[in-house]
């Protein structure tokens, strides 16, 4: 028997998580950024023993404090989301979510709360040393928590180091170890963290060229904006590689998001990059149009990038539906490393495996087990393409092109000018002019919110571009949703916004309240 | 009010409202409590599995 799902519940329970995980990550990268950027304020004052740097620890500590507090426990909405909304899934990615969440809780939570309290309360109470260990123990605490929900995240993109057991129906974790270190969590967790550290910087930046443009406490926001530009600059060009790693690995494992992110419909051998573009709203695929309005692009640079040869074929949109061509990397199923399959394959051998997950079930009821033994074999046969079962429409595998692509080119130019604004700020400070170009300062202010919505971007481009897929190629939105009515969904989603929005509010006017006060008496009344 | 005060009466009221709002009214664990054990909430997904086709 076949039950369809309400797709308005799919929708809203997307939208529902999409709008927690958005409003989630305004708080965390600033929490990830600002408290490496104390840390390493802190550590200038204890080395130097000048006490101007322990007023500009405190003033920033005070705002990395507000944004912890008001940030703290909007994630484990997330949670609970996975576990009413999304129910199938939760099960079904088994113990290799659990894992890595209660690392994360026990190890990596406990260690940032056990000494933020002394970070914020220690000072004067316990040694410089003490204190100054206890900020670094905060900051490598949020970056570990950082880690294991990536992990997790990576494990989403390209699920590895498991096993499908259908007497369980879940997925179990065979190797802990491929799943922590394979390079799709790798490159994630440092352009993640990378990604927070630059908008930190930005920050800081910004808030310390307000200061300068109303003289005030300059000498606080000169040294302010000399580090995080310093930290800024070195952090930019991380994010730059990683990003680059990033992508190297969505070429291989996520060809279709890949595809998505730079409007390629048909693939081509030494493909360019799009510098910038402007898609065809009109364009459908397989209607023969062209994608593009206008593109400027950098000549044989994706496939570089994607294969690390200039002549390498990167498939577009329409070769991965159609299949047919060769691929160009090794890490695929053996079922494709001479041709790639066409979605109409794959979603007959995804029918195979969901077919055999029938017969095994009924085998075991029957006490059958030769039958079940012969089930199980066909469905690890065919395990890799498990969430095509659910596809009645080849296209249903393309996510939106226009989305995924303009997110992800506004999250590189925009990483490319901070890169370039670092630089002038360098340049202005060694060459004494910082303080009077008001242009440059106005600019840094500005791009306080450029930097949110380039790390916003960047996640519409990983979570937007793998759409169909909750896990890739396993499980699509539509069998991961529990069965709940969508109007309970819809009420929660109105819910979410107005709290989610009153804490923002409330953030931006303390935090407005607090930079206003200033570094006196380390911005604290 | 100091900015610790108000800081940890913005804590206190959000946990309260996602712990005992939210968690208590709207975000009941689906297979927790609907099924008392693994063996039934692994034979539901299985069953929703194999029937949930578009």
């Amino acid at each position: 028997m076949i039950e369809s799902i309400d797709l308005s519940l799919v929708d809203w329970s997307r939208a529902q998580f999409a709008l927690t995980a958005i409003y989630h990550w305004l708080f965390v990268p600033l929490t990830l950024g600002l408290s490496v950027l104390v840390a390493i304020m802190e550590s200038i004052y204890v080395k130097t023993g000048n006490p101007e740097w322990k007023k500009i620890t405190k003033f920033w500590m005070t705002l990395f404090g507000i944004n912890f507090a008001i940030g703290v426990a909007t994630g484990i909405i997330l949670e609970f989301e996975f576990g009413t909304n999304w129910s199938n899934y939760s099960w079904f990615v088994g113990d290799i979510f659990g894992a890595p969440l209660a690392i994360e809780g026990i190890m990596a939570f406990f260690l940032e709360s056990t000494f933020i309290a002394v970070m914020f309360f220690g000072w004067n109470k316990v040694s410089k040393g003490f204190h100054l260990a206890s900020s670094w123990l905060t900051a490598i605490g949020a970056n570990l928590s950082a880690l294991w929900i990536l992990v997790a995240n990576a494990w989403m993109q390209n699920p590895v180091g498991m096993k499908f057991n259908p007497e369980t129906t879940r997925n179990e974790m065979t190797n802990f170890w491929d799943v922590l270190f394979s390079p799709v969590a790798v490159n994630k967790f440092l352009h993640t963290i990378s990604s927070g550290y630059v908008l930190a910087a930005i920050f800081v930046l910004g808030v310390s060229a307000w200061f300068l443009i109303k003289k005030r406490d300059t000498q606080f926001a000169v040294k302010s904006i000399f580090v995080a530009s310093v930290f800024g600059l070195i952090t930019s060009l991380l994010l730059a590689f990683t990003g680059d790693g990033s992508a190297y690995q969505v070429t291989q494992k996520q060809p279709m998001k890949l595809a998505a992110m730079e409007g390629l419909y048909h693939g081509k051998t030494g493909a360019g990059l799009v510098a910038i573009g402007l898609l065809d709203p009109s364009k459908k695929t397989g209607d023969g149009k062209e994608a593009f309005i206008f593109k400027v692009e950098f000549p044989k640079l994706l496939s570089f990038l994607g294969y690390r040869s200039p002549d390498a074929f990167v498939p577009g949109v329409e070769d991965i539906l159609n299949g047919g061509y060769k691929p160009e990397y090794n890490s695929i199923p053996e079922s494709e490393k001479e041709v790639a399959l066409s979605a109409e394959q794959k979603i007959i051998r995804g029918r195979l495996a969901l077919s055999a997950l029938s017969t095994y079930k009924q085998a075991k009821n029957d006490h059958n087990a030769a039958r079940a033994d012969s089930a199980e074999n066909l469905l690890r046969q065919h395990y890799a393409y498990f969430g095509y079962a659910y596809l009645n429409n080849v296209e249903s595998i393309v996510p939106n092109v226009p989305l995924t692509f303009y997110s992800f080119h506004v999250m590189v130019i925009l990483g490319l000018y901070f890169i370039l604004l670092f630089i002038v700020v360098l340049i202005y400070i060694n060459t004494h002019r910082l303080e009077k170009s008001r242009w440059l300062l106005w600019l840094s202010i500005f791009t306080i919110p450029l930097a949110y919505i380039a790390s916003e971007a960047g996640w519409i481009v990983a979570e937007m571009g793998r759409q169909p897929w909750v896990i890739q190629d396993l499980l699509p939105t539509m069998a991961a949703v529990s069965r709940i009515d969508a109007s309970a969904v819809q009420i929660t989603f109105w819910l979410f916004a107005v709290v989610f929005t009153v804490l923002l509010i409330a953030e931006v006017m303390i935090m407005v309240k607090q930079i206003k006060i200033g570094p006196k008496n380390g911005g604290t009344r | 009010m100091t900015i610790g005060k108000k800081l940890w009466i913005i804590i206190l009221i959000k946990l309260f409202i996602i712990f005992l709002i939210f968690r208590l009214f709207f975000f009941h664990d689906f297979l927790k409590s609907r099924f008392n054990t693994d063996q039934e909430r692994g034979s539901h997904v299985r069953d929703e599995l194999i029937k949930r086709q578009k």
